[in-house]
């Protein structure tokens, strides 16, 4: 009896454990298309923040990346059945999909303020500053509504 | 009858002593007498004070519209923010010093308490000046009809005088913690602790709803059920001085994730207003005391 609990007690432990990494293929997309989003942010904020010093090359790559990611087609991502409340692993929020034409205005506002800092990035260090703080911006509009907190 | 002779006037003078604690303390109008409004200054108080991140209605476009009717959920149950535009749904025929009672002490001009939701708590700290200057400000906004809706919440909590009880426990107007220089000086902790009232959601709350000032900052389950506030003292939060102050500009975290939900309406506020503002804020809180 105690080999069974125990061996049940275990399977579950596994069982949990395989959920949390057997995300669904366009949780993983849409998560790593954010990380590809945060690293190149991160380098445009260290050119505004005086981290990394200007140069066009390296700032227009940065500000193609955010602009490549902008024109992946979201609804591919967001699924339906792959909110917070169905997927264990995820903080898209179920109101994303009641809202869907207001999702997609807000990722519109991703893709002309990403368009903005590609114009901003070839131009000179001055211009990243505000067109990051545009950019912010539209991730904030979003995140504000969409995102599950932590 | 020899114990009734006894019993009685003590329940008389029990209930006048607590009808005497739980009647609702106003500011002295002296105070306020002769202070004129500067309503271009009200605005940065306004900012800095975040009114409109509670009040603009729930699906409101213009944030200025201070509509009311967003949910806050708690444990006591849910408080809707009410209408505060200069229409007669709102503040339309309040004075200075009424405004200035609701602010800083919780007392309605009729002189009912109004439930912490509202962090008159930390505006208790507010400068007059400022009341004065915000009142102005908001004078300037536009006036909307929309009613107030009715909190929703259940007994005992419905009972409004049970306010003052609660005042006596944890309403007590003092700051928290020492300012110094190296803790953003006076107006760091004037912007942390008075108006950006970054307590109400960043420290944990007792049974009966006040704040536990033992675990200042230390984080909070989340009043809306859904996950947790995160923690701001050293032991928890290891961003820079540098860092905190850019995130409250753009929002972005050191590893360039954004600001989400309640908290991208602060960064909102924060990014409008100076950047020594902002450099106060984040020296306040990389000096908080570490918690074990």
């Amino acid at each position: 009896m105690k080999k069974l609990i125990t061996t049940a007690v275990l399977m579950a432990g596994l069982a949990t454990a395989a959920t949390a990494q057997d995300l669904p293929a366009e949780v993983k997309a849409r998560q790593g298309q954010f990380r590809i989003m945060a690293l190149n942010l991160g380098v445009l904020g260290g050119i505004a923040k005086g981290a990394i010093e200007y140069d066009a090359a390296t700032a227009s790559a940065a500000a193609d990346s955010l602009v490549g990611v902008s024109m992946v087609h979201q609804p591919t991502l967001f699924k339906e059945g792959t909110d917070s409340m169905s997927v264990d692993g995820t903080r898209a929020m179920p109101e994303i999909w009641d809202n869907m034409d207001d999702f997609g205005t807000k990722w519109e506002a991703y893709k002309t303020a990403a368009a903005e800092m590609q114009t901003a990035a070839a131009t000179g260090k001055d211009a990243i500053g505000p067109a990051l703080g545009k950019l912010g911006g539209s991730c904030k509009g979003c995140h504000d509504t969409y995102r599950a907190p932590e | 009858m020899g114990v009734l002779k006894f019993l009685v006037p003590a329940a008389v003078v029990a209930a006048g002593v607590g009808l005497w604690l739980t009647a609702p303390t106003r500011v002295d109008p002296d105070r306020y007498a002769g202070l004129t409004g500067d309503a271009a200054a009200g605005e940065k108080v306004f900012t800095a004070a975040g009114c409109a991140s509670c009040h603009h209605a729930p699906t409101g476009e213009d944030k200025l519209v201070l509509t009311g009717g967003q949910p806050f959920a708690s444990d006591f149950g849910t408080f809707y923010a009410p209408n505060i535009s200069p229409s007669d749904q709102g503040l339309a025929g309040w004075d200075l010093v009424d405004f200035a009672n609701a602010v800083t002490r919780g007392v309605s001009p009729e002189g009912q308490h109004y439930y912490p939701a509202f962090p008159y708590t930390a505006y208790a700290k507010m400068q007059t000046q400022d009341v004065a200057d915000l009142f102005a400000y908001m004078q300037t906004l536009p006036a909307s009809d929309t009613p107030s809706q009715a909190h929703d919440v259940g007994f005992p909590f419905n009972i409004r005088r049970s306010l003052g009880g609660w005042k006596l426990l944890f309403f007590t107007g003092d700051y928290v913690l020492p300012a110094s220089p190296e803790a953003g000086g006076e107006r760091g902790r004037y912007l942390v602790e008075a108006l950006a009232h970054c307590a109400e959601c960043h420290t944990p709350r007792n049974a009966l709803g006040g704040l536990d000032t033992t675990r200042w900052m230390g984080g909070a389950p989340n009043p809306s059920g859904q996950g947790t506030i995160p923690a701001l003292t050293p032991d928890k939060l290891t961003w820079s001085a540098e860092d905190v102050a850019y995130y409250l500009e753009s929002g972005f975290t050191p590893d360039y994730d954004s600001v989400g939900g309640h908290m991208a309406e602060v960064v909102d506020k924060f990014s409008k207003l100076s950047a020594e503002d902002r450099m106060a804020v984040a020296q306040y809180v990389k000096a908080l005391p570490a918690l074990d």
